[in-house]
């Protein structure tokens, strides 16, 4: 049985009708439109599916979408701002930290929620925080780099 | 400062801005009108007949579309060579492995298409199974194929020179066997596909895949239907490195749902299925002998090799031709000789993957190499150097070195690490080590005998003028390859990257046999720069003739038409543009005739400006049977040091830093060059380290999970030094050549040998797991007491 709940994703708030069952990536991907959240395991493994639940980065697709009613989410799409790219997003592009990008919306989430907490972490704080996404392409080098390029800013 | 406008630079990525939004689309965020979820019935059991399937319940399920199994597919033989078509789409008489396909379902949603799965009953008549090499080849083993008696898929046997009489010259011969363990590409991205067969009979194929052009004939192929009914197109592909380089079943399966349905069919695999698809590196176990002379001249290498195929050939003829051919270099090596054995057994079929058949015989052989060294106490650098091959020069299986720039590798790992300093004076535990290797840009053939191009490539100008729109069938899957031709183009044509506009990985663009065996560069790369010419003359063709001045006295540059004789008159040319253009905002008033005026000049002049490009090696290679695996028009080369950190009581191993230089001939993009070292040195870490794909005593895969099936984190990369060496390629558009393979072939063999440096044991089975090493260790000590 479908269940109406309220999420709210990147300052909108939306109702959906969910599966008691439905993952919040599911949720986010094919009844919202926001493919920017991407499945690479559904298991908690990889990290690609990282969206910022109350401010906190979590893997949606061990998140029921009823857990996440009435909470504040914010996907990859919310990132852009009117002028553009956020600098994350930018640095990310500048030092070639993107490759084939599956991982990228993750990676991403995780490093500005690391650089909301703490504006200025140390290298090693930067692949703590990402130690959960993983990147098949990078050899993470240059997406520290990036992150790591934000903050001496 | 550059020769160049564009390339050889630093380029931002023209995908990238895309990517880091989420406005990339990857096969999983398409949907179409009307689509329906498909799903494969795949086999629980290793090796069974199949004595009945039933599928009434599930076709009874609301919701359930079509079902189909081997009598609706046919018996199409399909697989990567033709010379070993051993698949069908579906079994049909028996299942060789778990994860077999034995039929497909449609639903109108995936949780039906899934339940319906779990309602086909299938009655299996278990057969004895193998799964190892040796159980595969004893005798009275059950066989898998009855075309194929022993379980061998593929047998090679060359002889270059004479071994034996060689050996009989040498002063110092040893032997060794080593064994790798299969592994998985662990991309990030499962396969997944959306077929839509439409009213007028043709079939739309997306899917992620590295191969469109092979996905598109042998989708076609085995649904009967011709080639030109099928396009495949590709969206953005979350990495494939290898396994995603040949048709799979469920593209095949989508489309003979869609065929039949009328209906979009989307299908997709989860971690678990991609795990069970297999298709990823072999595993090999190698016996090498190799002799040299006392002042370390290598003189022979006998050479034996069996690889754990599994259930079908995939790419293996390939790949058990790889693991011997790619030995014949980077050093003078006279005589060689290989046996290499490819062997059936009931787990999944292993195929391609980065560095394809020569990443565990590289690490075997210099490994082999540096235990000579030392015998002979000459430093490991020394004897490479010693031994290596120049440009010009050819291996005795008949490889051209065109160019290669392997000694400033090596000179350049050497310094940048600090070798001197380190080697034989780190203290107990700690060790460094190194290794070379080399690959090819492109395999010099097609998987298919053919004279086909390799890459055909159309470029057409605006009619407004200003952009340059390029067509190529070739495929971004993560290595920047679209930037990279991008850049090639506006180079070739002088005008600056923000004039190009790339569009690639769709079928009906043109041949591009696709990213596999680091080709895209030189290849299609050449293609591009070709109809970027062809483009260029036929604008500056038509400046002569508005103009009065010869084409040979113009050129563009950087967007600008360059007149070397001296000024000309450009005024009346310029009223015509500005007449054509009245009320835009972008004129031009005053300045050098614009690129863009010209292609619109060229446009009013003669219709749309169209250039074309195409691109094919030269013949290559010796005349012995399979001389044609491991030619290629250039090959990229590497160098490497890696130091390590081992806990001589857990036998943990820790990689501290890893030095890398690659010759990839001129760097298009050198960001992008950097990032496939960092890729490649990443994946050859995991595979140093932690990774095997298990399977218990059932022939099922116990860690289809990215928890169990380890890769490299964040934490376990070091941060490394890559060094671009670019010698000047003869054959690649530029002087470009490959790096995507290339660099991982010394990461492995630097590793054992940085732990030899480390713990003064050497180990030969990966992968390096504390488990392994403490053992390896505490043998070592029991020896020694
Ligand atoms: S898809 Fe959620 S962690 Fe992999
Ligand atoms: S860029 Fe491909 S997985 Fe990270």
């Amino acid at each position: 049985m479908k269940k109406l709940i309220t999420l709210t994703v990147n300052g909108k708030s939306h109702e959906v009708a969910v599966e008691p069952n439905e993952t919040l990536t599911d949720t986010l991907r094919y009844r919202l439109g926001l493919t920017g959240t991407k499945k690479g395991c559904e298991v908690g493994d990889c990290g690609s599916c990282t969206v910022v639940m109350d401010g906190k980065p979590v893997n949606s697709c061990l998140v029921l979408a009823m857990q996440a009613a009435g909470r504040t989410i914010e996907t990859i799409e919310g990132m852009e701002t009117e002028k553009g790219l956020h600098p994350l997003q930018e640095a990310f592009v500048e030092k070639g930290a993107i490759q084939c990008g599956f991982c990228s919306p993750g990676m991403i989430l995780s490093g500005k929620s690391l650089l909301e907490k703490n504006p200025n972490p140390s290298e090693a704080e930067i692949r703590g925080a990402i130690s959960g996404n993983l990147c098949r392409c990078t050899g993470y080098q240059k997406i520290v780099e990036a992150i790591q390029s934000v903050k001496s800013e | 400062m550059s020769r160049f406008n564009v390339i050889n630079s630093r380029a931002r990525r023209i995908d990238t801005p895309d990517k880091a939004t989420g406005r990339a689309v990857f096969i999983d965020d398409m949907s179409l009108p009307g689509m329906l979820y498909g799903a494969l019935v795949q086999s629980p059991v290793a090796h069974a007949r199949i004595v009945g399937i039933d599928a009434s319940a599930a076709a009874k399920l609301p919701g359930v579309k079509d079902i189909v199994t081997a009598k609706e597919a046919g018996m199409i033989k399909y697989g990567v060579s033709p010379a070993r078509y051993d698949e069908t789409l579906f079994c049909h008489d028996k299942v060789r492995y778990v994860g077999d396909e034995i039929a497909a379902v449609a639903a109108v949603d995936r949780e039906i298409a899934q339940e319906a799965v779990s309602l086909i009953k299938v009655e299996y008549e278990e057969l004895p199974a193998v799964f190892t090499v040796e159980e595969a080849m004893a005798a009275g083993a059950p066989q898998l194929h009855d075309e194929y008696p022993g379980n061998v898929c593929a047998e090679v046997h060359q002889e270059f020179g004479d071994v034996e009489k060689a050996f009989a010259e040498c002063d110092l011969i040893r032997t060794t066997t080593f064994k790798n363990k299969r592994q998985d590409a662990a991309f990030i991205e499962p396969m997944g596909c959306i077929a839509a067969y439409d009213l007028s009979g043709r079939l739309t194929l997306y899917s992620s895949t590295q191969v469109p052009h092979y996905v598109q004939r042998t989708v076609a192929m085995v649904l009967g239907l011709d080639v030109g009914r099928v396009r495949v197109v590709k969206p953005y592909v979350g990495g494939g490195f290898g396994i995603k380089a040949a048709a799979n079943s469920g593209e095949m399966a989508a489309s003979l749902l869609s065929k039949r349905t009328g209906r979009p069919v989307k299908l997709t695999y989860s971690r678990e299925q991609v795990f069970m698809f297999g298709r990823a590196r072999h595993g090999f176990a190698h016996t090498m002998t190799t002799g040299v002379k006392k002042d370390g001249t290598l003189m022979a290498l006998k050479h034996e090799c069996y690889l754990d195929g599994g259930a079908y050939s995939s790419f293996g003829i390939a790949t058990v031709y790889y693991a011997g051919s790619l030995l014949g270099g980077p050093y003078r090596l006279p005589n060689m000789k290989y046996d290499g054995f490819r062997v059936y057994n009931n787990k999944p079929a292993c195929g391609a993957q980065r560095g394809h058949g020569g990443v565990a015989a590289r690490a075997a052989w210099e490994q082999q190499l540096d235990m000579i060294a030392e015998e002979l106490s000459i430093d490991p650098v020394d004897l490479r150097l010693k031994n290596m091959m120049q440009a010009g020069d050819t291996t005795c299986n008949d490889l051209n070195m065109s160019s290669l720039g392997m000694e400033e590798c090596i000179e350049a790992v050497k310094d940048g690490s600090g070798w001197t300093s380190k080697k034989g004076k780190l203290p107990k535990g700690k060790g460094i080590g190194m290794a070379c290797g080399f690959f090819v840009s492109g395999a010099g053939y097609p998987i298919y005998r053919s004279d086909t191009y390799h890459g055909t490539v159309v470029i057409k100008l605006t009619e407004d003028g200003g952009t340059a729109l390029v067509y190529t069938a070739s495929a971004e899957i993560g290595q920047g390859s679209d930037t990279t031709f991008a850049m090639i183009a506006a180079e070739a044509l002088g005008v600056p990257l923000s004039s190009v506009r790339l569009a690639s990985g769709d079928t009906d663009m043109g041949v591009d046999l696709g990213a596999y065996s680091s080709r895209q560069t030189l290849m299609t790369g050449h293609a591009v720069k070709e109809a970027a010419e062809d483009v260029k003359a036929q604008v500056l063709d038509v400046m002569a003739d508005e103009l009065d001045v010869p084409a040979d006295k113009m050129d563009i540059k950087d967007g600008k038409i360059v007149f070397t004789a001296g000024d000309v008159d450009i005024s009346a040319l310029r009223t015509r543009y500005i007449k054509e253009h009245r009320g835009w905002i972008d004129n031009i008033e005053e300045g050098p005739l614009t690129f863009k005026e010209a292609s619109r000049i060229a446009y009013l002049a003669r219709g749309s400006i169209v250039g074309t490009g195409k691109y094919k090696p030269p013949e290559l290679g010796g005349k012995f049977k399979g001389a044609a695996v491991g030619t290629s028009p250039a090959y990229g080369c590497s160098a490497q040091v890696v130091e390590v950190e081992v806990d001589m009581e857990t036998g943990h191993i820790k990689i501290e830093k890893m030095t890398d230089a690659h010759d990839c001939g001129l760097a298009i993009n050198k960001t992008s060059v950097e990032g496939q070292m960092h890729g490649s040195l990443s994946m050859g870490l995991g595979e140093a380290l932690y990774e095997e794909v298990k399977f218990d005593e059932k022939g099922r895969v116990i860690n289809s999970d990215l928890a169990e099936y380890k890769i490299p984190t964040s934490l376990d990369m070091p941060n490394v030094d890559t060094i671009i060496v670019e010698s000047d390629e003869p054959n690649g558009p530029f002087g470009a050549k490959e790096v995507g393979e290339g660099a991982i072939m010394p990461t492995i063999p630097a590793i054992l040998n940085a732990v030899y440096d480390a713990t003064g044991v050497r180990i030969f089975e990966l992968p390096l797991t504390p488990e392994r090493v403490y053992m390896a260790l505490k043998k070592a000590k029991k020896k020694n007491a």
